[in-house]
């Protein structure tokens, strides 16, 4: 741990700290180009995505929801729902960095897990937090979306998915997204019903309502937690 | 693929982001929304790791799916990074399918 604290840290080291931020975050992306790529999807949807939508679990559930046989409809809404999270963190950066209209314009597009996490390690100094925020959304910006491309040209050479285990790597992938989330006991409980949902209602429903359904549970278990 | 849900699910996430930057914070400030914001992806990403794992179109199925996720759970736990997790699963899933006649 550091001997200082975050808000102690220099702009050389918030900057270093989003640079390496930047980096990992691209690992995940060549997998979203690879997995796009094995969906259908081409060069350039596929950095659409990156571009415009910039959310990577949010465009990992596009894409994968439509592979899985999922409607147009239902991806979308999979992943706008993914993406609700992204107006709460809207929120507290705007409290926390209270930008001109103009700014937030832009902010809101760098406005990801990333960039908020790093800011809010900086509520002391609005100053280190507005340097935090920006320097990780450039980041991750940069390096996903050159990532993504990469990834996308590399499983281009690949011919058959199943037999070099792409598919178990979607799965892989979710989990390894939603693993570090399961911190509390509402959000495991809320992870376990969804999962139950989502089994029970894959033989019934069209591919990409199961998951759709599975979004109740987190609202059964907001409700509980609120009284 | 189609480009309108390619763009159709850009603009939605960026005005969603773009309405938590405009929204007044009193309005969404209340303890329900914030808990269901932050749920929402828990619920999600479990169901959609759930299908992606079992689900084979209509069909629950047992394959070399199963056997990656658990290859890539240990790498999880061991503190691996996201791109070896998913590396760990698609090793294990490749090498079952193509030495032990896995699905």
């Amino acid at each position: 741990m550091s001997p200082n604290p975050p808000y102690a840290l220099s702009p050389k080291q918030i900057t270093l700290d989003a640079i390496s931020i930047g980096l990992a975050t691209g690992t995940y992306g060549i997998s979203f180009g690879a997995i796009s790529s094995v969906a259908g999807f081409s060069f350039w949807q596929t950095q659409t995505l990156s571009l415009l939508l910039f959310s990577g679990a949010s465009q990992f559930a596009y894409v994968s929801v439509i592979a899985a046989g999922g409607s147009v409809t239902s991806a979308i809404a999979t992943a706008a729902l993914l993406g609700v999270r992204n107006g709460l963190y809207g929120m507290r950066i705007a409290q926390l960095l209270i930008p001109k209209l103009s700014q937030r314009v832009w902010y809101a597009h760098l406005t990801i897990d990333e960039s908020t996490a790093m800011a809010n390690r900086f509520d002391q100094s609005q100053q280190s937090a507005k340097r935090a925020f920006l320097a990780t959304g450039i980041s991750v910006f940069v390096f996903w979306n050159i990532a993504t491309a990469l990834g996308f040209l590399l499983a281009q050479s690949i011919t058959s998915p199943e037999v070099i285990g792409l598919d178990a790597a979607i799965g892989a992938g979710f989990f390894a997204l939603v693993a570090p989330r399961l911190t509390t006991k509402e959000h495991k409980v809320t992870a376990l019903i969804a999962v139950a949902i989502a089994i029970s209602f894959t033989p019934v429903l069209p591919a990409g309502v199961p998951i759709l359904v599975a979004a109740l549970s987190a609202a059964l278990i907001a409700v509980r937690g609120g009284k | 693929m189609s480009w309108t849900g390619v763009l159709a699910v850009s603009i939605i996430a960026y005005l969603t982001k773009l309405s938590g930057m405009l929204v007044p914070q009193r309005i969404l400030n209340k303890p329900y929304f914030s808990q269901l914001a932050l749920l929402l992806p828990t619920a999600l990403l479990a169901a959609l790791t759930a299908v992606q794992v079992f689900g084979d179109n209509k069909q629950l199925v047992l394959d070399a799916r199963l056997a990656g996720l658990l290859a890539g759970a240990i790498a999880y736990k061991l503190k691996a990074t996201f791109i070896v997790i998913v590396i760990t699963a698609a090793i294990t899933a490749a090498l079952l399918r193509l030495f032990l006649g896995f699905n």
